[in-house]
């Protein structure tokens, strides 16, 4: 996406949807991102074929939502699969018409279609009516609804996002992996951890966010009776042990927890710098928080095995962390 | 005892941390106060997260300190909801 400014000043934002981006090869795409609150949206896409993760089209469904249909100019889609993108409702969210016939087949098994969800009892219903349509086993029902659950609360509590929170979620039959993209345009990580910790620039507060411990409602490392600190920790735990990517976007901000080997055993690091991962702090701004997480079924643990290795590093974490926050003061 | 079911309140995903925040203020904290015991059944919950757990219980490790596990009881909990209950134990034990 590209910012330009034309001569009656008028801040213009372009989006070209790229052939392919998901959490592997997202990078490019993030990094033609422009800056918030543009007063038009251009997009264009690939003319052959367009091949995005749920985290793309939920970027650009909740850019769209905060701008009326005639702020959004949408070039005519020629890739034989912008059939896909009409299925998955980016259109209705952007409010233009598309000009796309489809006919809709049953969604159940196989994609979750763009929703909105603004509060925590809509979020409840969404949980339970919504993800066993994806039709997946007890195992791997389990981690899905708890990642869910736990970013878009996150939103609810901390993001002050007015537009609530952009979700969507396919299944990719190929490599038996569901993918997922969780967007809010509210106040950024960095906005809620520096009010209470030492956090100067987006990188630094996602790395603290994924800290154990950590919250944005308290100084106190272990949280509230309400907050923890320990839900990023956890997704990113879960992604970690299962070896799949997980991508974090706020401010000028992006971390991602890269694919581990699968041959090396799992050790769960309360520093996210410290697991395999890449990372940058000069990515274009995102008003809000984007994160996108793969869930691969066939390398998906059970999900108490899962527990019982976040359990094992989980208050050792904590530990070290209060140690290397609360120092004696000598004067 | 006073014995408290969860899954009316929860579904069988107990993720709604109001909800758990409102179980330990209405029920929880009030039998605790008088010195006696409580269970919490989860009969029929399939999992629970780690801040639903946190919001039920961690105030109460907190303000009446460790001992009070002894006073209760989970009732139910499959393998996953132990392992939450588990880890929101532990860490909150090594806090405090």
């Amino acid at each position: 996406m590209q910012i330009s400014y034309n001569p009656g000043k008028i801040l213009c934002m372009k989006i070209h949807i790229p052939n392919s981006a998901f959490l592997g090869n997202i990078d490019p795409f993030l990094r033609n991102f422009g800056t918030s609150n543009p007063d038009t949206l251009e997009i264009t896409a690939n003319k052959q074929w367009i091949s995005i993760h749920p985290m793309v089209i939920a970027m650009i469904a909740a850019l769209g939502l905060s701008l009326k249909p005639k702020q959004v100019h949408c070039e005519t889609m020629e890739a034989r699969s912008k059939h896909y993108l009409k299925r998955m409702g980016l259109f209705d969210f952007l409010k233009i018409d598309s000009g796309i016939e489809i006919t809709e087949h049953e969604s159940a098994g196989r994609f979750i279609p763009l929703k909105q969800i603004t509060n925590s009892e809509k979020l409840t219903e969404f949980i339970t009516e919504v993800v066993p349509l994806l039709h997946l086993s007890p195992k791997h029902t389990e981690p899905i609804r708890y990642i869910l659950s736990e970013l878009m609360r996150n939103v609810f509590e901390h993001a002050v996002s007015k537009i609530g929170v952009i979700m969507c979620a396919q299944y990719y039959k190929k490599s038996n992996t569901i993918r997922i993209g969780i967007i809010d345009r509210g106040v950024g990580i960095l906005n809620t951890i520096s009010a209470l910790h030492k956090a100067k620039t987006d990188l630094e507060a996602i790395r603290l966010a994924l800290t154990p411990g950590i919250t944005g409602t308290t100084k106190r490392i272990g949280g509230t009776d309400y907050n923890a600190g320990a839900g990023l920790f956890f997704i990113k735990s879960i992604a970690t042990v299962n070896k799949d990517f997980f991508v974090i976007y706020s401010g000028n901000g992006m971390y991602k927890l890269l694919k581990a080997d699968n041959k090396k055993s799992v050790r769960l690091h309360a520093d996210p710098f410290k697991d395999k991962h890449s990372k940058g702090e000069n990515f274009p701004y995102w008003q809000g928080t984007a994160v996108g997480i793969d869930i691969n079924l066939d390398s998906t643990e059970e999900f108490s095995l899962l527990l019982d290795l976040i359990r094992k590093s989980y208050s050792k974490a904590v530990k070290e962390q209060r140690k290397a926050y609360y120092k004696a003061k000598f004067i | 005892m006073k014995i408290i079911k969860l899954l009316p309140k929860t579904g069988i995903f107990a993720e709604n941390k109001d909800i758990a925040r409102e179980i330990r203020i209405k029920y929880i904290t009030p039998t605790l106060e008088k010195n006696e015991e409580i269970t919490l059944d989860f009969e029929g919950v399939e999992s629970a997260t780690q801040s639903f757990v946190h919001a039920l219980i961690s105030e109460l490790i907190r303000n009446f300190g460790n001992e009070v596990l002894n006073n209760i009881y989970f009732k139910n909990c499959n393998k996953s909801v132990q392992e939450i209950i588990n880890i929101v134990v532990d860490y909150m034990q090594a806090a405090t």
